[in-house]
């Protein structure tokens, strides 16, 4: 018995001492001659990314796995919400990216060994790297909100991923009757796209007042302040009076459960009975993020700020909303500018250099109606450890600004859809 | 002979991509501006490209922001976040660029 146990130790230590070895052995010349990189997920961050890599050096083989033959972006999804623009608008395919030389796997990543560098894909496939890219964007939190189940979802869409839940709360918006009333429901922070439920509000409002103006919205916040906030409360009083409703956390905003069958959003003080309810619930990174190790106990992934290697699995490098960012945003802008460092600091350390300290910008447009356009922006270094933004730098539009400055944000901000998407998948 | 053709071609090669990859590197910042600012001419924007422009030209316009001299509606909030020798760097960088 006792003589059993020890051949089995024996057995296991001398096939970790076979590993160490094994990984300790140089190195095939041709892993150093052509660098394996995959990216997982190909949205604003994955997509930059791969390309990133392509350009910056031919050499690195890069995969991209992304379970969708088409994108759907969510920046200006709220138009299509709106009636303002089609869903057709926000999609992408990725021919232009396998056309720069990136092998596409349009399947899942179902698991991560970050130990032996391989992703096991839905296809059956495996795939080694030598660093990975981790580009999932987020999950919702299907048990943090009582009552809200993927079934429910389907009555009281969260259109925070763009697609069929975009479609289905356009389509309850255009069935319901003029005097209705529409709720939104904001998360606590953090959560992709920090303004987008109040973009949100002001888009569905400029709809109620153009065509069912006895409507009314009321957006319940498990917050007391918000994105741009004297922006869009400025421009709902001036645009909208009277039409929306902002209930912050502290006036008892903060929505505990929900009633699918009634269409009920439940609060510590109220019930508030809705014709149309958009429930953004609490968000997580996306789940390969949870099965590679690399989200901590927040849901979310911690990156070094340099090279955005996660802080807690070696070789695999975490972008985008998935990410525990510092002082910057869960926005697509800011995806984009973290791959092209991301993809630059992982190339440098392929070729065994030394990263220098990155600079990003984040700029994030919100329409509050078709010519009325708001941005916040900023300027971000690592900080002791930490992406800070630069001080003296950043914030938001002029809280004074004429109605043509209004007009010129949104032409940038429809200059910026077009550019950044060229950019990523044109 | 033909060994010599053949390192010749090779060290031809590996210049090539010594200089893709030196040329490809984009100095701390730079790599954001195209978020906003098309690298692509094709693209319908108001917003101008950098590639190819006079460095001094980026230099003068990006202290004109920072200074409040020239009406910005975002570009003086980022302009700020620059020092000038970052600013020269990134206008450097984007005056090669085509």
């Amino acid at each position: 018995m006792t003589g059993q146990r020890t051949n089995r130790r024996m057995f296991v230590t001398s096939a970790a001492a076979l590993a160490t070895s094994a990984a300790l052995l140089p190195r095939p010349a041709i892993a150093q001659s052509a660098p394996r990189v995959v990216v997982v997920g190909g949205g604003f961050a994955g997509a930059s990314a791969a390309r990133a890599f392509r350009r910056i050096d031919p050499r690195i083989a890069v995969t991209l796995v992304e379970a969708n033959q088409t994108f759907t972006a969510c920046p200006f999804s709220n138009g299509v919400i709106a009636g303002l623009r089609d869903l057709t608008a926000q999609q992408f395919d990725y021919d232009k990216v396998a056309a720069d030389g990136i092998a596409l796997a349009i399947t899942t990543a179902n698991a991560i060994e970050p130990a032996t560098r391989m992703v096991s894909l839905g296809n059956g496939q495996r795939l080694s790297y030598d660093r990975l890219v981790l580009a999932p964007g987020i999950d919702i939190r299907w048990d943090a909100l009582p009552g809200y189940t993927e079934a429910a979802a389907e009555q009281m869409p969260h259109a925070w991923k763009a697609g069929a839940q975009t479609l289905l709360l356009r389509r309850q918006l255009e069935a319901m009757e003029d005097g209705g009333v529409v709720v939104i429901a904001a998360p606590a922070n953090p959560f992709r796209c920090p303004p987008g439920p109040y973009e949100r509000a002001s888009l569905i409002a400029h709809y109620l007042k153009t065509k069912k103006p006895r409507s009314k919205l009321i957006v319940l916040d498990a917050k007391d302040a918000f994105s741009k906030q004297r922006l869009f409360q400025n421009a709902w009083a001036e645009l909208y009076p009277g039409l929306i409703e902002w209930v912050s956390l502290s006036q008892g905003g903060k929505v505990t459960a929900v009633e699918v069958a009634s269409k009920t959003l439940i609060t510590d003080f109220a019930k508030h009975k809705a014709d149309v309810a958009n429930v953004i619930p609490p968000q997580k990174a996306a789940r390969i993020a949870e099965i590679a190790g690399v989200a901590d106990r927040t849901g979310w992934c911690p990156i070094d700020p340099v090279t955005f290697e996660s802080k807690l699995q070696p070789n695999i490098h975490v972008l985008g909303d998935a990410t525990i960012a510092g002082g910057m945003p869960k926005s697509a802008f800011a995806a984009n500018a973290q791959a092209k460092v991301c993809a630059a600091a992982v190339a440098e350390l392929l070729r065994g250099e030394t990263p220098a300290e990155p600079k990003l910008i984040n700029t994030c447009y919100s329409l509050v109606a078709p010519d009325y356009g708001i941005n916040v922006a900023g300027v971000y270094r690592p900080l002791n450890g930490v992406l800070t933004e630069v001080e003296g730098s950043g914030g938001v539009s002029a809280v004074d600004a004429p109605r043509a400055t209004r007009a010129l944000e949104a032409s940038f901000a429809n200059g910026w859809f077009k550019t950044i998407t060229n950019e990523v998948f044109g | 002979m033909n060994a010599t053709r053949v390192s010749a071609a090779a060290v031809v090669v590996l210049a090539s991509i010594a200089t893709a990859v030196a040329a490809s590197e984009p100095p701390a910042g730079a790599a954001s501006c195209s978020g906003c600012h098309p690298a692509n001419t094709g693209v319908q924007s108001p917003v101008p490209p950098l590639a190819g422009k006079n460095a001094a030209e980026i230099v003068a316009q990006m202290q004109a922001f920072r200074a409040g001299q020239r009406p910005a509606t975002v570009m003086g909030r980022i302009a700020k976040g620059f020092s000038d020798a970052e600013v020269q760097a990134i206008a450097a960088w984007y005056a090669q660029q085509h």
